[in-house]
């Protein structure tokens, strides 16, 4: 099953944010999306999300095009990891994760002994299962990005879409969520998430997607797409690359060396 | 902590029984606890009672009614008051947040300076907040802006104040010796006046729009999301937003206008049914229904008991709920947490 956006212009009803742009996610791959801030990474999930009329062109998800599906059926087929947040009540984490399978009961339904099944599977494969009885607010950043993706597995869907996953969470969970992202995409599952760290893109992600000012700059497997040149074409900024010299391996540091190296 | 719910409804229960017991016995004319008890089992069983005639008639035709009104109004205004805080994913907002309140204030004044007759009156009153609600709602939600929930608050705000105004125009105008003291009774609220045929009018509405809101508490959670994620879940918020501000204007302006403006109810009883229930909407809405009714049925009572002349109802809400606000604005994350 394919996901994809074609000759997408995207924005807001005053203003156009980019345009022209062509996407495509497979099932069992993970999509990088990286780009300088404002240009247009969080509009474009939210186009490809289908919570966003696109301006021009149109998103289609298994050759059929979004907003011909219900808002019900697209919650069954892609699912959104927002950035984490303080929730306004305290619900208890299984009250959260339950909350998505919203899409598979009706208006008046209550959880189903099915939903809740699904719900502690989702929490036991994410290790939160201990976590179900505490309050959402009360439990760590990293934990809480855990409860928004059981959440979303919960939709049982076939894309899951994470803005800024590792945004705002401490060394050790960034490696936990990218793990994660990767055993996702072994279970099957396409996935597209957002970064301001392309070393995060090199370490989870099949693909990258370059955006800036709303505009494609490149595209491609990451090993080929992710280089130096290219990344400080996106960035407007200087970028290191540092290499591993006994796997190969390379990793990127943002800016210039703190010490210029005497000639 | 997830933890049972039972003690938390038995609690809000026992706050209920013990409000009906309070407000059949106590008042100028005490009934014994022995006596209601022989009523009611009297009733129920169809066996003629042994209590004298005059008592039966208090409890029947003097207080019941009073007590059914002060139990739905309650209930009422705590499950919209639930509803609109899950809605405007706010714990310190209440139901006259768009304006209800104070559109059927409005209307209920107009009908008293036209001396207009109870059922007018109560008509206008439901019909001012209905129309206050639409207008709020049409011209929130033609206000462009990225968060349509802040923007339909203020918009609340800005026609709360004009309505206000208007009351205030009625009250400038009005016959200072008929209608003003008939305005300012109303105003600040009261069951004094309820009677059967007032209970009319109340039921329906308030019944109505109450268990649309209770079969909808199941995607209250996830209505309780910033719209975007909700809609990421499945949920088509526009459609069942406006059902959810119906319901709730329903079952607020019905309350307004059999009662008069009573306020705080509906913010500080879903506070207290959160601490007894936690905050999961599934449970949350019918305690605050539960509790809502206890609550004002005991509020009324004191109202009625307190001196020797009646004390306005939204006087005493309000000097509960004053401090309250003011409470729960110094401790909102502790209390969330």
């Amino acid at each position: 099953m394919i996901l994809s956006g074609h000759q997408l212009a995207i924005g807001y009803a005053d203003r156009t944010v980019g345009e022209n742009l062509d996407v495509a996610l497979d099932t069992g791959e993970v999509l990088a999306l990286l780009g300088p801030n404002g240009g247009g990474k969080t509009t474009l999930l939210k186009t490809l999300l289908g919570l966003l009329p696109p301006k021009a062109g149109d998103v289609r998800l298994d050759g059929r095009t979004l907003s011909a599906r219900s808002i019900r059926e697209r919650a069954q087929m892609i699912a959104y990891v927002p950035q984490t947040h303080i929730a306004t009540f305290a619900f208890p984490v299984e009250t959260v994760v339950l909350m998505g399978r919203s899409a598979h009961g009706n208006l008046f339904s209550r959880p189903s002994m099915h939903d809740r099944a699904v719900a502690a599977a989702v929490m036991e494969r994410l290790g939160i299962a201990g976590l179900a009885e505490r309050p959402y607010t009360m439990i760590s950043g990293g934990e809480r990005q855990m409860v928004l993706l059981a959440r979303a597995l919960a939709q049982e869907p076939q894309f899951i879409v994470l803005d800024e996953p590792t945004a705002s969470l401490d060394f050790g969970n960034q490696g936990k969520v990218m793990a994660e992202i990767r055993g996702l995409a072994a279970s099957g599952l396409g996935v597209l998430f957002t970064t301001h760290d392309p070393n995060h893109a090199l370490r989870a992600a099949d693909r990258a997607f370059l955006l800036r000012n709303g505009t494609r700059i490149g595209e491609g497997n990451v090993d080929d797409i992710l280089t130096r040149e290219r990344l400080q074409d996106l960035y407007q900024a200087p970028v290191e690359t540092v290499v591993d010299p006994k796997t190969g391996e390379i990793a990127f540091l943002p800016g210039s060396p703190a010490v210029a190296p005497s000639p | 902590m997830t933890r049972s719910p039972l003690p938390g409804f038995l609690i809000a229960l026992g706050v209920l029984v013990a409000g009906l017991l309070l407000a059949f016995t106590v008042g100028r004319y005490p009934v014994a606890l022995g006596d209601l008890l022989q009523v009611l089992i009297a009733k129920l069983t169809g066996q003629p009672s042994t209590v004298p005639p005059a008592v039966e008639s208090v409890i029947w035709q003097v207080r019941g009614p009073r007590v059914i009104a002060a139990v739905l109004v309650g209930a009422a205004l705590a499950v919209a008051g639930s509803a609109f805080q899950g809605l405007f994913r706010n714990p310190l907002v209440s139901p006259d947040i768009l304006g209800a309140s104070s559109g059927a204030a409005l209307g209920a004044v107009f009908g008293i300076f036209l001396s207009l007759g109870v059922f007018a009156i109560q008509f206008f009153a439901f019909l001012g907040g209905l129309i206050a609600v639409a207008a709020v709602y049409v011209i929130g939600s033609s206000v462009r802006s990225r968060d349509p929930i802040l923007v339909l608050v203020l918009t609340g705000v800005v026609i709360g104040s004009l309505l206000g105004a208007g009351v205030g125009l009625l009250k400038y105008l009005a016959d200072p010796y008929n209608q003003l003291p008939a305005m300012t009774f109303w105003l600040l609220g009261s069951l004094a006046a309820a009677n059967v045929s007032d209970l009319v009018p109340l039921v329906g509405p308030v019944a109505l729009g109450t268990l649309v809101l209770i079969a909808l508490r199941w995607r209250m959670n996830a209505m309780s999301l910033p719209e975007e994620e909700a809609r990421a879940l499945g949920i088509a918020t526009g459609p069942l937003r406006v059902a959810i501000v119906a319901a709730a204007t329903l079952t607020t302006s019905a309350s307004v206008a059999t009662a008069g403006i009573i306020g705080w109810v509906g913010l500080v009883v879903p506070h207290l049914a959160r601490s007894l229930v936690g905050p999961d909407f599934a449970r949350l809405v019918p305690a605050s229904a539960i509790l809502g009714g206890g609550y004002l049925l005991l509020i009324d009572t004191l109202a009625r008991t307190m001196a020797p002349v009646e004390v306005p109802l939204g006087i005493l809400t309000a000097v509960v709920g004053t401090p309250f606000f003011i409470w729960l604005l110094a401790n909102v994350q502790k209390t969330w947490s």
